[in-house]
């Protein structure tokens, strides 16, 4: 099975003809993702490669059929790009963009809850099922098909953690990389429900890292929902409070979102704690045995 | 994006939202001036940093007279203020506020944020003003008012009479207030301030509302669309390194140990300063030189490091997946070159193209560490630094 993702998903690139979504389109495609259309406003009816392009995201969906997105615009036009995926009907939008103002991300929230679609990002890596579709900027090659389900807010986090579960050999079924934006569409707990529910995932990596709420959320969700064996990684236990480390939801406002409560409610609900970053392979393959 | 004090009750009067009469000053000379102009006293010395707490920190004073002004003037300015936000270095006082002192009948608080987990604006007030808002959520969370404002509806009627109702205020004041805050979600909404905070937000005796205090933060993602907002950033509350790092689109912030670290992407970057501080020894920095960059921007990047005195070695930390690691090495190569690199670098490659960027780094003769991978990495950072 695998969650969200799998080959016979049809994918379409908005701002595909850019320096990145060209560059990311093509690396999809070598994977093995079957990209339907690309879509450039003003740019319809030429080709990227031998994928064909429209002016807009209705269009493309009519001709192709696609019933997923990915999205390589600039922030400024990041919530317009979003919201017209959604608008034309496709299933599933991944948004790349960094750096999307708050404001437009509440808006967008808001108008997704009139629409039946799911949205992952903004300010994420994408997700990918190993060997059937890869919808993002992560490295390929570095998976592995499997059984351990991997849920991040980060990116180069995510690879690392990936690759240590992959050098010991645990594959994984899926990898979802949420995104760093402290207003984000998919969170923690709907990809835990999904990995719950889903066949071929029979263990979860969570990866956290300081700022909101979310993990807190997400460790609850766990004790009482979760049947398989999680651990969790929490990044940015050393961050000084009141700095925007990097991602702008990384950011200890007050007493909330620090790392020490994040770990405490993961050790609380049952959650395999990894405190080192340079041992959660091996810390999975204990716990998942 | 912080701005001052004075620059948020700009913004304010702008939106007709009531702050005392009141002007920034640069000088003993000019605060005697601003104080003449209030026609009275009390007067109100404040000093001007991006930082909270300054009436605790001795840098809020009343003045009775116009030689106390220029006696407090002169004690604030230049002084480096030292609050619970500030960190023990403290803050060099470089502007002052002088303002109309106001008779107080109550203190109340307001503050507008962006909830990310409902993903709306939040109105949050009290009674309780003047104390620090985290403070009464703990202690006392019923004298809180939180009012959810759906972002595509605005405030609506009925919202402001909560709040207003909520603070306890009646007649006169209580028209002003819903007036205020119909106003400041305006102003917060179409300027992307990501939090807004009046704390005390008072009632004079004569039953006029106004901020005695402004805090104001900006979305930076936002400022794009707002270049009249660019011109308030004040260069000189930011750390000298941090504001070179920006020019270059680095994520950096200064901390206060001593291993200099250069990770790219945020989330691993945390992670690295983590593994830094488990291996028993202290993080300089936190730096993001993207998932993407360039060569430039690597060196760029390792330079800023550099010219930091308290780094004793550096711990490079790259993932390559975008970012490719000959090019990362090729980066390292040359900012090494050009600076003359005289600390020890430990350098942990994964990813795209690492074995030509190991080849870089081991063909450049320079003085670096290999580690084979984070654990190791750790170890030997620690023993280089210990």
């Amino acid at each position: 099975m695998s969650i969200f993702v799998n080959k016979d998903t049809k994918l379409l690139v908005q701002g595909i003809t850019g320096n990145e979504g060209s560059f990311h389109a093509r690396q999809c495609i070598e994977y093995g993702t079957n990209i339907v259309a690309g879509v450039t406003p003003g740019k319809g009816g030429q080709k990227m490669d031998d994928v064909p392009v429209f002016n807009t995201v209705a269009q493309a969906v009519k001709e192709t059929g696609a019933n997923a997105s990915l999205i390589f615009v600039p922030p400024p036009f990041g919530a317009d790009a979003i919201m017209e995926a959604a608008d034309a009907g496709v299933e599933l939008i991944v948004c790349i963009t960094e750096g999307i103002p708050i404001m437009d991300m509440v808006k967008v929230k808001n108008f997704l809850a009139t629409k039946s679609c799911r949205l992952i990002g903004p300010n994420c890596p994408g997700i990918i099922t190993p060997d059937e579709c890869k919808i993002g900027i992560m490295p390929g090659a570095i998976h592995k098909k499997g059984n351990v389900g991997v849920v991040s807010r980060s990116g180069t986090l995510t690879y690392e953690v990936v690759d240590q579960l992959t050098k010991l050999n645990m594959g994984q079924s899926t990898c979802i990389g949420i995104g760093g934006d402290p207003v984000n569409g998919t969170n923690f707990i709907d990809v835990l429900s999904a990995f719950q529910a889903d066949d071929e995932t029979s263990s979860i990596v969570m990866v956290g890292e300081i700022g909101g709420s979310a993990e807190e959320e997400a460790a609850a969700y766990i004790k009482a929902n979760v049947t398989k064996p999680v651990v969790g990684f929490i990044a940015g236990l050393t961050a000084p409070p009141g700095r925007r480390m990097g991602h702008a939801g990384a950011i200890i406002s007050g007493s909330s979102g620090t790392g020490e409560a994040k770990i405490k409610a993961f050790k609380d609900n049952g959650i395999h704690v990894c405190e080192n970053l340079g041992e959660i392979g091996r810390i999975c393959e204990g716990a998942f045995k | 994006m912080k701005i001052h004090e004075y620059q948020a009750k700009e913004l304010f009067r702008k939106y007709n939202v009531p702050v005392p009469e009141g002007q920034p000053v640069f000088s003993v000379e000019e605060a005697k001036h601003a104080a003449s102009k209030l026609g009275g006293f009390p007067v109100v010395v404040k000093a001007q940093i991006h930082a909270g707490g300054r009436g605790k920190g001795g840098g809020v004073k009343l003045a009775h007279s116009m030689e106390e002004v220029e006696t407090l003037a002169d004690e604030i300015l230049g002084m480096t203020l030292v609050t619970h936000q500030t960190g023990p270095e403290g803050k060099l006082v470089q502007k002052l506020l002088i303002e109309a002192g106001q008779n107080i009948e109550k203190e109340l608080y307001l503050s507008l944020l962006v909830d990310r987990g409902t993903a709306s604006v939040i109105i949050m007030a009290s009674q309780d003003g003047g104390m620090d808002i985290e403070d009464v959520a703990e202690k006392t969370p019923e004298r809180i008012i939180k009012v959810q404002v759906d972002p595509l509806m605005g405030i609506q009627g009925y919202q402001l009479r909560e709040v207003a109702f909520g603070l306890g205020l009646t007649g006169p004041a209580f028209k002003q207030f819903s007036g205020l805050l119909a106003n400041l979600y305006k102003c917060f909404v179409e300027n992307d301030c990501s939090m807004l905070e009046i704390n005390p937000l008072i009632l004079t005796a004569d039953q006029q509302v106004l901020a005695l205090d402004a805090k104001v933060d900006f979305d930076s993602n936002a400022l794009y669309r707002h270049k009249d907002l660019l011109e308030l950033r004040d260069l000189t509350e930011e750390d000298p390194l941090e504001v070179e790092a920006s020019k270059f689109n680095l994520n950096y912030i200064n901390l206060d140990g001593n291993v200099g670290n250069i990770v790219n992407g945020a989330g691993l970057a945390m992670a690295t300063m983590d593994i830094i501080k488990n291996a028993g020894a202290t993080p300089a920095n936190f730096m993001d030189v993207g998932g993407g960059a360039s060569s430039e921007q690597v060196e760029n990047a390792f330079r800023i490091i550099l010219a930091d005195e308290k780094v004793k070695a550096v711990l490079i930390n790259i993932f390559g997946g975008i970012l490719r690691c000959d090019i990362f090495a090729q980066g390292v190569v040359d900012a090494a070159q050009k600076t003359g690199l005289t600390i020890p670098v430990v350098v942990r490659m994964e990813g795209t193209n690492v074995d030509e960027g190991k080849r870089i780094l081991a063909d450049a003769g320079l003085n670096l560490t290999s580690a084979t991978d984070l654990s190791d990495a750790a170890a030997k950072i620690a023993a280089a630094v210990n």
